[in-house]
């Protein structure tokens, strides 16, 4: 099952790599999200309290819509889901691989987000850059987690597009909330790191919760 | 509509009639005074609020791992149901805020995970309303997120520091104050079985129509 | 499996009431914690408390009687289309 989870990712990562259409205009967006609310929020050179944290991860969240909605058109088009479907292989398998190459290309966005974020407000957020790399990766992971089954669920769906982010957004909510407050503490000069640490295992808690309710469900709903 | 539906309806709006007079009779609390007795509405519609949710998860597990079309119609009505007495609540709940807190809304972790919860039934509507075929597995799917959220709307407030009050409240309650909430707390679970009730009823009769219109093309 | 949360739910209510207190006379608990009836002092805002009242129930009335009534109408709606469709089926005639 892992060999087929790995196969699949490594179908995505070819299949993207031969054009980077997916990520570029993903990593274009997040940018631009950044910077939309950058000149939104920042008054007299000074960004809101807490703000780089929010932004970060409104950006991270937005972008990550696009691109899973992207990702999932692209299957829609060459019908590539339904053949993966009627492979012989396990259903959860399918839905890991999916999801590690979701969070890999969101992981690069996070890349080049990040110091862009503590560029244009001068926040710290690379004083702790294991603890960051932590928040970061787990709440991907949870965002990522059901993401990628109400996408394959909406594949088939009328009006998928708009449909993801109704469908997605208040599920996820806590997953942003923890993965902002944990940037936040992250970023105070005397940020307590206990504080961090609970974040992240809530973080975790979450992604466990999902990724089993996920694979759980993964096969009775991409079932006709 | 079964037998025991109309007796009990008459049962329930009695019951509702009687209670305001539980509540008016109800000693005044020290801090809050008046305004808390919108705590006798607001507690039991939370809790109906709760229970739909979880009614809705079982149901579209059921539904989803079963197949069978009237879990599916008991999922339909009860997330219509989570979001009326989820709507009843987030109103009551400023309202009565507004005095004993001073603001309309706080972001404290019992708030902010009931509206999201609100927010997912009001998803699962929506699916269902503008999802097109196979709408009904994909709302399915939501609920079982939704109702993993219900535990943590209830416990959020004894292991988070909030402006809420905790779940020590309702086991504490002085005699008249108790009596006058389980009352409430009855007249909202049977309102909320005959509503549930009914509401099964109308999907059954769509299914009905449907069955119907199918039969005529043949 | 609920009575087990409940228990979890009061345990830490009730230690946080065994805590002793740090001032030296016994300050009246807070409103998170129990209510208390009225025997204490007032000092309350000048906020009137009836109308919000009175708004919280009205609403939850509107509300209740609300869904009724849309659930009645579309029952009725479906009702006579089902008797509809019944009658001319009986009748064996197509609409």
């Amino acid at each position: 099952m892992i060999r087929t989870a790995w196969l699949i990712l490594r179908k995505d990562l070819t299949v993207e790599v031969r054009s980077l259409e997916i990520a570029y205009t993903t990593i274009f967006f997040a940018v631009s999200c950044v910077l939309f609310f950058a000149f939104a929020l920042v008054k007299e050179g000074k960004a809101p309290e807490d703000g780089a944290a929010g932004i970060l991860w409104i950006a991270i969240a937005f972008a990550g819509t696009l691109a899973l909605g992207r990702t999932f058109e692209r299957e829609r088009q060459s019908e590539t889901l339904r053949a993966l479907l009627m492979a012989p292989a396990a259903r959860p398998a399918i839905y890991v691989g999916k999801l590690l190459g979701i969070v890999a290309l969101l992981i690069a966005a996070e890349v080049v987000l990040v110091p862009l974020v503590a560029f244009l407000f001068q926040a710290p957020l690379l004083s702790h850059p294991l603890w960051l790399a932590a928040v970061l990766v787990s709440g991907t992971i949870g965002f990522a987690a059901v993401g990628t089954l109400f996408s394959a669920m909406l594949v088939r769906a009328r009006s998928r597009d708009v449909l993801l982010p109704v469908l997605l957004y208040p599920i996820t909510v806590p997953v942003i909330i923890a993965g902002v407050r944990a940037t936040a503490e992250l970023l105070q000069p005397d940020g307590e790191l206990a504080l961090v640490r609970f974040w992240v295992a809530l973080l975790l808690a979450l992604d466990v919760v999902f990724v089993t309710l996920a694979l759980w469900t993964f096969e009775p709903l991409m079932t006709d | 509509m079964p037998k025991w539906f109309m007796p009990l309806a008459g049962v329930n709006a009695v019951m509702f009639a009687a209670a305001p007079f539980l509540i008016a009779r109800a000693d005044y609390e020290s801090t809050m005074g008046l305004v808390q007795k919108i705590f006798y509405f607001h507690m039991p519609s939370a809790s109906m609020f709760l229970l739909s949710a979880i009614v809705c998860g079982i149901a579209s597990a059921r539904f989803l791992f079963g197949g069978s079309p009237r879990q599916d119609r008991l999922a339909y009505a009860a997330a219509e149901l989570a979001v009326l007495f989820g709507a009843i609540t987030l109103v009551t709940g400023p309202l009565w805020a507004r005095k004993a807190w001073g603001v309309w809304w706080a972001w404290d972790v019992r708030l902010t995970s009931s509206l999201m919860g609100w927010m997912v039934a009001w998803a699962y509507l929506l699916v269902r309303k503008y999802g097109g075929p196979g709408s009904d597995k994909l709302a399915a799917g939501l609920a079982l997120f939704g109702m993993a959220n219900v535990p943590f709307v209830y416990i959020s407030v004894n292991y988070w520091r909030t402006i809420h009050p905790k779940t020590s409240v309702v086991p504490t309650l002085p005699a008249d104050m108790g009596t006058a909430l389980w009352f409430s707390f009855a007249c909202f679970l049977l309102l909320f079985t005959l509503l549930l009730r009914v509401r099964v009823h109308l999907e059954e009769q769509r299914a009905k129509l449907d069955t119907l219109y199918l039969s005529l093309d043949e | 499996m609920c009575f087990l949360l409940l228990l979890v739910a009061c345990a830490p209510g009730v230690a946080q009431q065994s805590r002793p207190q740090p001032q030296p006379q016994p300050a009246p608990p807070a409103a998170t914690d129990e209510f208390v009836p009225i025997s204490q002092l007032p000092a309350q805002d000048q906020l009137p408390a009836a109308p919000l009242l009175v708004t919280a129930y009205a609403f939850v009335w509107v509300a209740l009687f609300g869904y009724l009534l849309s659930v009645g109408r579309r029952l009725t709606k479906v009702q006579r289309e089902v008797d509809r469709l019944e009658s001319d089926i009986a009748r064996g005639t197509r609409t």
